[in-house]
């Protein structure tokens, strides 16, 4: 016998051990010999359709396995049965076998080993089986360390085992297609040689295979042999009666009933039926709760109970079969979309949807969630009363007077002054309401006719004309100017004729005085009788030169003091004058912040001093401080005073309007936002309870400011008009705001140098 | 001596109110307890008028209960009934864990239970009080009887609230009550008035279940509610069939009686026999003919007589709407959902039935003469009977909140449905947008115009076509009148150039526009509108904003149907061309 066989041997004994016991082996494998015989006469005829069947069985198991053999299986499918050897190979390292010698000859050997062997085997008689067919001495290890090396191992000499040269695929192709036993053909894993498998071999792969013992000798339907009977004895063989507690009732069994007994009798457990009855009475048992429908028992109740409210009844959106404006378009998906994180902001809490009919409407996914938060609404939400306001918003708005009621005031754009060249800051109209006077940025001041708006002088000073004002006393025709950080007093050289030229003569000689000008009031302020002729011929008869820009320039009632404000000048900022005995005083010896304007009390000796923030107003005659007006704003603009002296109006770069009433507090009275940006100019009406503003958002605002001699009444402001025809400039809208003496005209003067006539 | 000085809040808001872990201790209960005493006895937070004093200075937001609230849970019998709770529970575990069950199984026979009856008289002195508080009760039962069986919700529980709810629906039913009906994506709005009380409910779409996660529902405390709701809603019932001169509990012939044990083993089978219950009457306690109402005189001295004829007209209308199904015999479609349109049905006078193979409770045949409409949900229909109508569910929906039966011919089987508008509109707001259907509902009027405006489109249409082929024509008469008009105007200038000499010109009347003067009103309005009061700035405004967001939403609805009008028309006008070609 072969080599082959020999492998064979090993590889077909465990099998044949797991049913034959240990002792037995030796024996069996004779048998198992003889079966390998005796099977390869008969087995030909069969071998064709075996083939194909246990190919397919064989292919299934290969993958399982993980070993390098795998290639090789892939070249030649029909080299898998290799991979079964491999694996019982591992297993079977202790079965017995000892054809070492052998392998030393072998070895030499070509890769294809000799076909089964017709000399007797050398083993036959005196087989141990306790050695292994060993030629590799590498032992129980992964075949895989072995993959980068020439060698797959060593023999019993310690010489390396080459690896046979495995061939290219298209040797193997050949191989496969030529070679008839090609598919018989296995690999041994240890020596890594060629192994023909002979038809014994095959036979008992198939037997194992299908589950049969591989002994064909074997007979599995041998007559059973009984060592032992099992057949049961009627009489015992022992002869003694059963023991007495056998027959008499057991104690303890008593002791468990009477203890059952004794736990019914006192209710502890209960039998079926009562369990039942008890079952029944713990449902809850409906009866007449309420006596009658609205009288309420006496009962301890939930102190101010409030109860929680309804849920929203569902809108037209929530329908199944919405009108079609209400689904969603791109834009509103994306919004709702948008909101995933944050989804109390979106407008509807789903997304309508439309179906087609009834039968389509799935359930709502979120239907459980929405029950179980309105759950916790309930009884975690904290609940108070909450006075619901159930008004118009029109009802905020206060109720006043129809401004029809409240005519006659300025409604349309009358005329319009057109001449200067650059913004025009100031206006201001004789006492007749003939003439008007404006100066502008551009260095003149112009005299206009009122009714036809006609030009009728122009004056040129040497700077900026930043106050005009006309001499409030009819006798004389003179006009108060700031040009730069000069005041003029001209005479327009208008008007009656008398008059004018006994204003000059008048102006022509100052009054001797011997009083000494203090050093302080010198370097203010210098008083210039004699002008140049140039000057002269234009009609200046007075110049004061003063020591910083003037910014500002205000009559007396009377027509004999002025003031002038010069904000740089700081304790001495403001000035009083005296055209009569052409004299200057400094009312104030400390300064109180940046001056914006001065106003004289229309018929009491008052001086108002509005600083950036408050207004003072300080008793000319006492010399001491009366009042401050805290006005809450931050930076004042201009101010106006009303005829009758106890209403002032105070207006405010912050687009305020402060009406105060000097009898009633320091605080105002009403504070007006008509205007959306800085207020520059307002002024009352002398006659008609008017009063006006302008501002850089080049409106007018003519308002109804009502005084009533009545102490008791409150002043009335209605805002009547909004006029807007000013043009903006450099964003400046309206400077100079500026009424008629006896029509209910406004003048507004803008930053786009032009002048405008509003009447009624 | 010194006087005392006084504590801060020992009196006024500071000691109204207490944290909830203050109230915790007070009442020596675990969180848990707590909870469920609370929603038991209706008992919650409130928001107190100043938060600081409230919570004694302490920053952020605490949940602060009333202290008379705490005190008056102080007094609650079933405080004990929880603390037994803790007990039991403690015996239980301990029998569990050294393996006593014997004594495991006897404490778990008898587990406290806790007896809510007088509570719910508590919480609602009244009948009137309990059902104004019946909408958030039905609809958690209505929920909970489609539940299965899951954890913390038992199975009785949801057993009982099948029982519950389908007792309510047959009082409803006999009650005549149902007023208006509305499918919603969420399911089915009910809003039924009982003994002058509109009470509102909602029952979910089929398949409501759906497994949620625990961070999403704590099903342990909707179970608290329904504890509460199903011994509420028992108490309601009773009185509503005593009332109703019905047996209560009612006993449904169809229905088996151990229902328990069978709805375990088939949920289907449950559900169909409790449609079949609902189509069949509940026994009475006296057999006598009902009693018509009585019409009572209302002897109101301060409405006025418009008030008082407008509320009989209203009257007239529920008086229409009780009987609106009367006589008419409605045969259901298998695809119909019929649990709703059976209790609709039901509800206004009419018979249903079904088909009986399917399901069990059908009272009559399809193939029955009488049938006057059935009800399909499917395009098209092999078999068809001439006698009867072929109408869409919707059908009934619409003609219950219209309180009239509809015409049947928008809603026959295939047919697109017109929408399905929602009864619950408050028409006393304004600014509020009306889709054209619902103007139509109410004003007959809009309705003309409504079918003016469908009939007008197809006509255009056709004229559209026709203009085009005369416009041909036309264009070469207009170039003739042009030369004559020419000639005519060179003529009369001829003759003004002689009259120039003598002439007076005819004074012209001032007209006033009308637009000139709502806008010098606006104007007006504007100036006043800065006077309004600094305190009262915020608030006009804001109000102002609503309701230009308000006016906005109108404008965008509007637009976006007009848009879909116009794409219809399109279609429309497409679809024709189409068929003019092939013909």
């Amino acid at each position: 016998m072969g080599n082959k066989e020999k492998i064979l041997k090993r590889k077909l004994e465990k099998p044949s051990e797991e049913r034959d016991s240990g002792a037995e082996s030796v024996e069996s494998e004779d048998e198992f010999l003889n079966v390998v015989n005796g099977d390869e006469e008969d087995s030909s005829d069969s071998d064709g359709e075996v083939e194909s069947s246990d190919e397919d069985e064989l292919a299934l198991e290969d993958d399982d396995e993980d070993d390098d053999s795998d290639e090789e299986s892939n070249e030649g499918s029909e080299n898998d049965d290799q991979d079964d050897s491999d694996d019982d190979e591992e297993e079977d390292q202790d079965s017995d076998d000892d054809d070492d010698d052998e392998d030393h000859q072998e070895e030499e050997n070509t890769q294809t080993p000799p076909p089964s062997q017709s000399k007797p085997d050398e083993y036959e008689d005196h087989d141990t089986s306790d050695e292994e067919d060993i030629r590799n001495t590498v032992g129980n290890i992964p075949k895989n360390w072995y993959d980068d090396y020439k060698h797959l191992g060593y023999d019993w000499d310690g010489n390396q085992i080459i690896k046979p040269e495995t061939g290219d695929q298209l040797d193997n192709f050949l191989k496969r297609m030529e070679d008839p036993d090609f598919w018989r053909t296995v690999k041994d894993p240890q020596t890594g040689q060629n192994v023909i498998l002979s038809d014994d071999d095959i036979n008992l792969i198939k037997r194992i295979k299908a589950n049969k013992i591989p002994d064909v000798t074997f007979d599995e339907y041998a007559p059973w042999i009984e060592w032992f009977t099992s057949e049961v004895m009627q009489m015992p063989l022992r002869k003694f009666p059963e023991h007495k507690r056998s027959f008499l009732p057991s104690k303890s069994d008593a002791k468990k009933v009477s203890k059952l007994v004794h736990a019914l009798k006192m209710g502890w457990i209960k039998t079926r039926a009562e369990a039942e009855k008890l079952r029944a009475k713990k449902e809850p048992q409906f009866y007449m709760l309420w006596g009658s429908d609205d009288q309420a028992e006496e009962m301890r109740r939930i102190h101010q109970h409030i109860a929680a409210p309804k849920r929203h009844l569902p809108g037209h959106a929530e329908s199944y079969n919405p009108p079609p404006e209400y689904l969603f378009d791109e834009k509103e998906m994306k919004q709702w979309n948008k909101f995933k994180n944050t989804p109390w902001k979106r407008k509807l809490h789903f997304v309508p949807q439309k179906f087609q009919s009834l039968r389509q409407v799935p359930a709502y996914p979120r239907y459980i969630k929405e029950r179980f938060l309105r759950c916790l609404d309930l009884y975690l939400c904290p609940r108070g009363i909450k006075m619901k306001l159930n008004i118009e918003p029109e009802s905020l708005v206060p109720k006043l007077p129809s401004p029809k009621d409240l005519q006659p005031f300025p409604t349309v754009l009358a005329i319009e002054y057109k001449g200067h060249s650059d913004m025009v800051r100031t206006i201001s109209t004789d006492k007749t309401g003939q003439y008007l006077v404006s100066g502008s940025d551009d260095g003149t001041i112009k005299l206009w006719e009122i009714n036809t708006g006609r030009c009728l002088k122009t004056i040129e000073t040497d700077g900026v004309v930043r106050s005009v004002e006309w001499c409030p006393n009819s006798a004389l025709s003179l006009i108060l100017v700031a040009s730069g950080n000069r005041v003029l007093l001209i005479n327009p050289h208008l008007g009656d004729f008398v008059v004018c030229s006994k204003t000059d003569s008048i102006l022509e000689t100052s009054p001797q005085s011997d009083a000494i000008v203090s050093e302080r009031i010198k370097t203010t302020v210098e008083w210039c009788n004699s002008v140049e002729a140039n000057l002269f011929d234009r009609g200046v008869r007075i110049t004061l030169k003063h020591f910083k820009e003037v910014s500002q320039v205000t009559w007396h009632g009377k027509g004999d003091y002025f003031a002038t404000v010069m904000p740089d000048g700081l304790n001495r900022s403001v000035l009083i004058n005296q055209i009569s005995r052409r004299r200057s005083q400094l009312p104030f010896t400390k300064s109180k912040g940046l001056v914006q304007c001065v106003l004289f009390h229309p018929t009491k000796p008052f001086l108002f001093v509005a600083t950036q923030r408050h207004v003072r107003i300080y008793d000319l005659v006492k010399q001491n401080l009366m009042k401050k007006l805290l006005t809450n704003s931050k930076w004042i603009s201009t101010m106006a005073i009303h005829p009758g002296g106890d209403n002032l109006l105070v207006g405010t770069y912050d687009r305020k309007m402060l009406w105060f009433d000097l009898d009633l507090s320091t605080k105002p009275y009403q504070t007006l936002r008509l205007h959306g940006t800085a207020v520059r100019g307002v002024a009352f009406h002398k006659r008609y309870p008017l009063f006006a503003s302008g501002s850089d958002d080049k409106s007018l605002i003519v308002s109804h400011g009502m005084v009533y001699n009545d102490l008791l009444k409150n002043p009335l402001i209605v805002p009547l008009k909004r006029l807007q025809d000013h043009e903006g400039s450099n964003d400046f809208g309206i400077f100079g705001v500026h009424f008629h003496p006896l029509q209910p005209w406004v003048f507004s003067s803008g930053a786009d140098g032009t002048i405008k006539l509003y009447s009624n | 001596m010194v006087a005392k000085r006084k504590k801060k809040y020992a009196s006024g808001e500071g000691a109204h109110f207490m944290t909830r872990k203050a109230a915790l201790k007070k009442l020596q209960l675990s969180l848990n307890d707590f909870r469920r005493l609370c929603i038991l006895k209706g008992i919650y937070p409130r928001e107190p008028r100043n938060r600081k004093r409230a919570q004694k200075g302490q920053a952020g937001i605490k949940t602060l209960y009333h202290v008379k609230d705490i005190q008056f849970l102080m007094h609650e019998p079933i405080i004990w009934r929880l603390r037994d709770y803790k007990i039991f529970n403690k015996k239980v575990g301990r029998a569990r864990a050294v393996k006593d069950f014997e004594s495991l199984k006897k404490y778990l026979n008898n587990h406290p239970t806790l007896k809510l009856d007088h509570i719910v008289k508590e919480r609602y002195p009244t009948f009137l009080d309990a059902l104004r508080d019946l909408d958030d009760c039905l609809t958690l039962c209505f929920l909970f009887s489609t539940f299965p069986s899951i954890a913390h919700v038992p199975r009785d529980q949801s057993a009982l609230c099948r029982r519950l709810t389908i007792e309510f629906l047959h009082a409803v039913i006999e009650a005549k009550a149902l007023r208006k009906v509305f499918v919603s994506i969420k399911g089915y709005y009910y809003q039924a008035e009982i003994k002058g009380e509109t009470i509102t409910w909602i029952v979910p779409h089929h398949f409501s279940f759906e497994p949620q996660s625990r961070a999403e529902v704590d099903f342990k405390l909707m179970s608290t509610f329904v504890e509460f709701y199903t011994v509420m809603l028992g108490f309601i019932n009773f009185r509503l069939y005593h009332s109703l001169n019905l047996f209560y509990p009612p006993k449904f012939s169809v229905v088996s009686q151990n229902d328990d044990e069978k709805s375990i083993v088939d949920e289907e089978v449950f559900v169909s026999e409790r449609v079949a219950a609902l189509n069949f009457p509940v026994s009475k306690t006296s057999s006598g003919e009902e009693e018509e109402e009585v019409e009572i005189d209302t002897f109101s001295t301060e409405d006025t007589p418009e008030k008082i004829e407008e509320a009989k007209i209203e009257a007239e209308k529920i008086k229409n709407l009780k009987g609106l199904f009367k006589g008419l015999k409605f045969f259901i479609n298998r695809e119909v959902p019929r649990e709703p349109l059976v209790f609709i049905i039901r509800c206004f006078g009419g018979e249903v039935s079904w088909d009986k193979l399917l399901f069990v409770g059908a009272s009559f045949d399809e193939n029955d003469e009488s049938v006057t409409h059935q009800i399909v949900d499917r395009p098209s229909m092999d078999k068809q009977f001439i006698s009867r109508y072929y109408i869409q569910p919707q059908w009934v929906f619409d003609s219950v909140n219209a309180r009239q039966l509809l015409p049947v011919n928008k809603y026959f089987m295939g047919e697109v449905l017109p929408p399905h508008l929602s009864p619950f509109i408050d028409k006393s707001r304004d600014q509020q947008y009306i889709p054209p259907e619902e103007k139509a509902l109410y004003d007959p009027e809009a309705l003309e115009e409504l079918h003016k405006k469908q009939e007008t489109d197809d006509e255009s249409e056709e004229e559209e076509q026709e203009d085009e082929k005369l416009e041909a024509e036309d264009s070469e008469k207009v170039d003739e009148d042009e030369e004559d008009t020419e000639d005519e105007e060179e003529e009369e200038e001829g003759e003004s150039t002689k009259k120039k000499k003598l002439k007076v010109t005819p004074g012209e009347v001032y007209k006033e526009v009308p637009w000139e003067k709502s806008k010098q009103e606006r104007q007006e309005y504007k100036l006043r509108e800065k006077l309004v009061k600094n305190k009262h700035r915020k608030l006009y405004k804001s109000m102002m904003a609503g309701r230009q967001q308000r006016a906005k939403e109108i404008w965008l609805l509007r637009k976006k149907r007009r848009l879909h009008e116009e794409k219809q028309k399109e279609e429309r006008k497409k679809k024709k061309k189409v068929e003019k070609q092939t013909t």
